[in-house]
């Protein structure tokens, strides 16, 4: 059973806060699916979809050749878009997309934030991790599920190479198109971000 | 005579093995293996016991309806019911169908959407592709899901008047009905994940 940790999060408590407003939200969780995430979220009388986004990802990109080279393939793409991200506009009030977009190559990141964008309802958060520490061969991934509004709980996975490393500038040129864009620097070297389309 | 059949038939209280001294003495031959207590069998042909089976080797192309508990460790692809049953796809099952029962629980393969009136349970090493409607779900860490999780609240009932009293029955042969042939009803409304979001 892979080892877990759990942090406060402060981007956590932020997005938490957007659950209360009223019931029956669609929250779309990308850490895949995990008893407390699921128990978290449906309390609050909203739906959740779940997926794992990592593993699509490697699903689509890891089978054989080179992950990042294959995320330039175009048939592979599109493949990717239609299994990961095949949601009606406006389809979510909240997403949780954690550390995920760290693997992306920078063409198929912004493909996939303007998908998001489109995705999530106006007034939606979306709260992201990203690795702050630069000049890093791989960084540590994790699965992660809430245990309450402002912890999480963070399964090791295994590690992996980072396709970019972010800082906040990068960061608000990627989210730039949304709304707002707040960061949380942490003390484990991650920057959580929360967007408000 | 009959006496002596019945005394056969029953199942003999799991008593201490023999000891080797009194085998060597009635010249049985010996085995090393641990002694096994004798499990009943079960006959759901008959109404009584455990689930109906769809084993390993069994495919099944069609509807599904049943009134009684069942297990798939086949191939199923259709639609399964069984409204107030408990329905367990076992760890070599690989079911493509809609599936609506009291109980779900997942050890093999699912794709298709579910609906469960109590509880669905996703078991480790379990891949469900579909959107579940429920009261209670359990997911065990190891199990993959892909889809949208909709928590059916039932409200308490009311202090009910006192249940009729149940009628008895003479079980069918077997409550669990097949239908549809080989493309009957080929198209599994397992385009599942996430019918309400999906383009």
């Amino acid at each position: 059973m892979a080892a877990i940790a759990t942090r406060n999060s402060n981007g956590l408590d932020q997005f938490c806060s957007s659950l209360e407003e009223r019931p029956g939200l669609s929250i779309l969780d990308f850490a895949g699916a995990s008893q407390s995430t699921v128990s978290f979220i449906t309390d609050y009388g909203h739906r959740l979809y779940s997926d794992d986004f990592v593993h699509q990802l490697d699903y689509c990109f890891g089978a054989s050749g080179d992950f990042f080279e294959n995320q330039s393939n175009p048939l592979l793409v599109s493949r990717f878009m239609d299994t990961a991200l095949d949601f009606d506009d406006d389809s979510f009030d909240g997403a949780l997309v954690w550390d995920s977009l760290q693997f992306l190559t920078p063409q198929l990141l912004h493909a996939v934030v303007a998908r998001l964008q489109r995705m999530l309802r106006p007034g939606a958060s979306l709260l992201a991790i990203f690795h702050a520490e630069e000049r890093v061969e791989e960084i540590a991934t994790y699965s992660y599920r809430i245990q309450d509004h402002r912890t999480v709980m963070m399964a090791h996975r295994a590690r992996r190479k980072p396709a970019q490393i972010f800082n906040n500038r990068s960061l608000e040129k990627l989210f730039q198109d949304f709304r707002s864009v707040k960061f949380f620097l942490t003390r484990d070297h991650l920057r959580e971000v929360i967007v408000k389309r | 005579m009959w006496n002596r059949r019945k005394e056969e038939l029953t199942p003999k209280p799991t008593a201490a093995p023999p000891t080797s001294s009194e085998l060597a003495k009635e010249g049985i031959p010996m085995s090393t293996l641990p002694a096994r207590a004798v499990e009943p069998h079960h006959d759901t042909t008959r109404g009584g016991g455990g689930p109906a089976i769809l084993g390993k080797s069994v495919i099944v192309k069609g509807q599904i309806y049943g009134r009684e508990d069942l297990t798939i460790d086949g191939e199923v692809e259709g639609t399964v019911e069984l409204q107030e049953h408990r329905l367990t796809i076992g760890p070599n099952g690989k079911v493509l169908a809609t599936v609506k029962a009291r109980e779900v629980v997942v050890l093999g393969t699912l794709h298709g959407n579910v609906e469960t009136r109590d509880k669905i349970h996703i078991r480790k090493d379990a891949k469900l592709v579909g959107d579940i409607k429920t009261a209670r779900i359990e997911i065990e860490d190891g199990a993959y899901f892909k889809g949208n999780i909709d928590i059916v609240r039932t409200e308490a009932k009311p202090a009910a008047a006192p249940a009729p009293k149940p009628q008895a029955v003479a079980p069918a042969a077997t409550s669990t009905a097949v239908s549809g042939a080989p493309g009957a009803n080929s198209a599994p409304a397992a385009a599942a994940s996430a019918a309400d979001y999906k383009r």
